[in-house]
């Protein structure tokens, strides 16, 4: 169990691109950090650079209290699960959990009573310790690249998109299970995911990663009530929050999407910003239908997606061009055409600069 | 085997296939048959006389000396070809495996003398190595060392060698880095986030893994050097001095074509038949269980 | 994957390096060999370093031979060898692709057996059947002529199971829909089928373009004529007739054009000729 601290920590690949801008963090132990993007952002450049599988260009990364920039990956006491688990297909179950204490030299009775205690953990049996990888389910084998990472008890566990391989169902399971897994041993995470679901429910704190920057770090309430930057509010959460370009009348009082009524802001609203052009964003659960049409704003409905659980109504404020979801608990009967008032509750409005993309504070 | 979908039976398939089993019949099956129904006879050269003899020949090829001899040194030379030049070939592979930049550069080099034929290459090393005017009779002469393998057969044996060797060394290196690129690049991080060095890797990850591809060059060098280093043998040695290198392959030529033992040359063809037939079983059987991952 | 061991690195290049030498030296040598004069050759020690007589030796070679000999340069056997390594490598194409299409894509009665008769071909080389190849070729009279040369090798396995393997790879959809718009067996073989199979057939066609050209075995049993002399066959001839003086520039210049122009397929179509050498045999 060990700190890991990354300091200012930059990539820059030889052909000059630049895939990772100045990253710092300081994850706690026991720590549960998640690494989230897009395809490409540099989450697993990240990873990689902290397992020593990529050079460091700029930065620090320590582990405990060594710097191990220049340190092999086997001497940082760390413990890898890759995406596709790289298991050693000629090697039996037993054998592919024992090889790095095999090589650490610890004595054949520790070994075994290490591999047995992991596959006890992770439900596996006997009879499948003796098989090879490639008679085992996607579920197990994934189940064995964790315990091969368990036996070591290193100071820190990587994980690179381990669950992207299973299908959904077994997908929600086996978050469920490496989230207590983690919890029970205690051992410092970081976990690389596209999923943001995945992202929220497992993570202590969430790092938002998007083209090599650090959009936001925060725990996921932070991220889902604050979002730092239009990037990370149309991340997180799904339906993804509704934008609409919008004005601050000239007292900062009230917001007013082209062409609607003026929706007052709360907390005392936003002076300073008066009379700016803004992007407006509000999550589609958080528009209620409201009761009367005082206060409300008429939706015209064109799309009713039904959940069960859930409606979601696509449609347009009048005239605005701007789309939107509503999101209404229940099923309700609602048809393309009609219109609905739609009540926003001044709460949960998010102010974005047009320009910067990042988030209005007063 | 046959596609889920398909066209009925109709005269075409029989026309399009014809022409490779006309082909087969006349130049593979038919010879072939006739080289066991020879092999069952003594004729003389003029074949004014047959006998049956049924497995007389086998009988008398096994006995004598010459043929065991000659089917020893077979033994022994493709042994050495193929340990030879997969070694060599190996380490080459692993090392321009690691280079990532350049291995196509390296591969490029590396790939000639697959084209070149073995006769050429024997004509190149038995230049190289000619007992007056050699290069590298030169080098070791300065060394102190005759070399002369027009009169030492174990010197001819090692030429011979070298130069099937050489040849073969540019089809292992392909298989060789072929088959080491296509080891997921994931197992080798989690060794070495294991903690094995670049050795241990090697030892307990790519060779293990790299075993299907061995197997399969084994079984294709030794063919090779039974059968495709006819050329070789003929264009240096001649099978000699005093067949020293006369392998079973040049043997089946000399004994038939040149000392006219029909019925001899036939039950050797017949036996160097058996030999490629169990080396193509044997390797079929096992890529069928190959190891897939 | 990094690793702090750029010793190691070094080690690695110098050890391909030193390789590379070695494979390279016997072409080298060869090399030099060809462009130094007659005189030259017979001097201890033999040359490292190319001389000036390239063209010279070039013209010996091809035109003249060695001194001595009946004045008959190599021109006519690199055509031979030539008309050799393409008749047998696009008939051994061609061929194959047809029993490969009729196997994959036909039902028909006794289909399963042309297939392992096909197959059998793959573990009897020429070599091993040598005389009665030879005996039925002589009462055919094919003899000293360029069908003799190419036919009885055309027929081997090799080709028809790598085309096997690509057609079974192509989706059924395409037959379907072929068979949809009206094409009948044939426009589909022609249309579809051999488009997709471009880049095995040019691989194929470099491995047996080397193939046909290094032939030696059967070149040499059976012909006798001189006019129909393969190159490679050139080269034996030469150190045979060499027993007392050898030229070694003018032997050394025909295996140089011996090797050309397989090497020089090899080289330009390296891409394409490894993919399908590693995918043919496994």
């Amino acid at each position: 169990m060990a700190r890991v601290v990354l300091e200012n920590v930059r990539k820059t690949y030889p052909n000059g691109f630049k895939a990772i801008h100045g990253v710092d963090v300081a994850i706690e132990e026991g720590e549960f950090l998640v690494l989230v993007g897009p395809s490409g952002c540099g989450k697993s450049t990240l990873l990689r650079m902290i397992a020593g599988l990529e050079s460091v260009t700029e930065g620090s990364v320590s582990i405990g209290e060594r710097q191990v920039n220049d340190l092999e990956p086997s001497e940082r006491d760390i413990a890898m699960v890759f995406q596709n688990y790289a298991l050693y297909p000629h090697m039996s179950v037993y054998k592919n959990m024992a090889y790095g204490l095999k090589i650490m030299g610890l004595p054949k009775e520790e070994i075994d009573q290490r591999v047995k205690k992991a596959a006890d953990i992770l439900e596996l049996t006997e009879e499948q310790l003796t098989r090879k990888p490639k008679q085992l389910s996607g579920g197990q084998r994934q189940r064995v690249a964790m315990g091969r990472a368990i036996v070591r008890e290193p100071s820190v566990f990587l994980f690179d998109e381990p669950l992207s391989n299973l299908d959904a169902k077994l997908r929600v399971q086996m978050r469920l299970e490496i989230k207590q897994l983690q919890s029970e041993l205690g051992i410092t995470s970081v976990y690389v995911t596209h999923d943001q679901v995945e992202a929220m429910t497992l993570g202590h704190r969430l790092m938002v990663l998007n083209a090599g920057y650090v959009e936001q770090l925060g725990t996921p309430i932070e991220l889902y009530q604050r979002p730092a930057s239009l990037f990370v509010a149309g991340f997180i959460g799904s339906p993804s929050m509704n934008f609409a370009n919008a004005k601050i009348d000239a007292e900062g009082k009230n917001v007013t999407i082209s062409g609607q009524a003026a929706l007052p802001l709360g907390n005392g609203g936003m002076p300073n910003h008066a009379s700016k052009d803004v992007t407006l964003g509000i999550r589609p659960e958080h528009l209620e239908l409201a009761r009367d049409e005082a206060g409300a704003v008429p939706l015209i409905a064109s799309m009713i997606e039904h959940l069960g659980a859930d409606t979601l109504i696509h449609g347009h404020f009048g005239e605005s061009k701007s789309r939107l979801t509503v999101r209404i608990e229940g099923i309700q009967y609602i048809n393309p055409g009609d219109v609905l008032p739609i009540r926003v509750s001044p709460d949960h409005l998010h102010l974005f600069d047009p320009a910067t993309e990042k988030r209005l504070e007063d | 085997m046959l596609k889920n979908v398909h066209f009925g039976p109709s005269v075409l398939p029989f026309l399009l296939v014809a022409p490779q089993i006309i082909v087969t019949i006349i130049f593979f099956i038919w010879p072939a048959g006739q080289a066991l129904y020879q092999s069952l006879l003594i004729q003389d050269a003029f074949g004014l006389k047959t006998e049956f003899v049924w497995l007389e020949n086998f009988g008398i090829l096994f006995s004598e000396e010459q043929y065991r001899n000659s089917f020893g040194r077979t033994v022994v030379f493709s042994s050495l070809v193929a340990i030879l030049s997969m070694s060599f070939a190996l380490i080459l592979a692993v090392l321009a495996d690691r280079v990532i930049k350049g291995a196509g550069t390296y591969r490029t080099f590396l790939i000639w003398p697959y084209a070149v034929a073995p006769v050429t290459a024997g004509a190149l090393w038995v230049f190289m190595f000619d007992p007056t005017l050699g290069i590298v009779t030169y080098g070791l002469s300065a060394m102190g060392y005759d070399w002369n393998h027009k009169l030492n057969g174990g010197e001819a044996m090692a030429l011979v060698v070298m130069a099937a060797a050489w040849k073969q060394v540019a089809y292992n290196f392909l298989f060789f880095l072929a088959g080491l690129q296509s080891i997921p690049k994931s197992l080798i991080e989690a060794a070495a986030i294991d903690g094995a060095g670049p050795v241990r890797r090697f030892r307990d990850i790519i060779f293990p893994l790299l075993s299907p591809t061995t197997f399969f060059l084994l079984v294709i060098n030794i063919v090779y050097a039974f059968f495709d280093t006819f050329g070789i043998v003929h264009v240096m040695t001649a099978g000699g001095p005093a067949g020293a290198t006369n392998i079973l392959v040049y043997k089946v030529f000399s004994d038939g074509f040149v000392g006219l033992d029909l019925g001899g040359s036939a039950a050797q063809s017949v036996i160097l038949m058996i030999i490629v037939i169990g080396l193509t079983v044997v390797q079929f059987k096992y890529v069928e269980k190959k190891v897939a991952y | 994957m990094i690793e702090n061991r750029p010793l190691l690195t070094i080690f690695s290049h110098l050890m391909l390096i030193l390789g590379v030498v070695m494979i390279a030296f016997p072409i080298w040598i060869t090399f030099v060999a060809a462009t130094h004069t007659d005189i030259r050759m017979t001097q201890i020690p033999l040359p490292l370093l190319p001389g000036g007589h390239f063209f010279e030796n070039l013209d010996l070679a091809l035109n003249k031979g060695l001194s001595g000999q009946s004045g008959q340069g190599v021109t006519r056997m690199l055509w031979n060898s030539l008309v050799m390594a393409m008749m047998i490598s696009v008939g051994k194409i061609a061929i194959s692709l047809l029993s490969a299409f009729a196997v994959v894509y036909f039902r028909f009665p006794f289909r399963m057996f042309f297939f392992w008769m096909i197959f059998i071909t793959l573990m009897l080389p020429v070599e091993v059947r040598i005389l009665p190849t030879y005996e039925v070729v002589a009462n055919l009279g094919m003899l000293d002529t360029y069908w003799g040369l190419s036919i009885p090798l055309i027929a081997s396995a090799t080709a028809t199971f790598m085309f096997r393997q690509v057609f079974l790879t192509i989706p059924d959809e395409l037959l379907e829909a072929a068979r949809i718009d009206g094409a009948s067996p044939m426009r589909f073989f022609w249309d579809i089928l051999i488009p997709m199979s471009r880049t095995n057939i040019a691989a194929l066609f470099v491995i047996l373009f080397i193939y046909g050209w290094n032939q030696y075995l059967w070149p040499l049993l059976i012909t006798s004529d001189n006019d129909m002399y393969t190159v490679v066959m050139g080269i034996k001839q030469m150190l045979e007739a060499a027993e007392q003086a050898p030229e070694w520039n003018v032997i050394m210049m025909t295996a140089l054009l011996a090797m050309i122009p397989p090497v020089c397929v090899v080289v330009f179509m390296q891409t394409l000729f490894v993919k399908g050498l590693t995918e043919t045999e496994k």
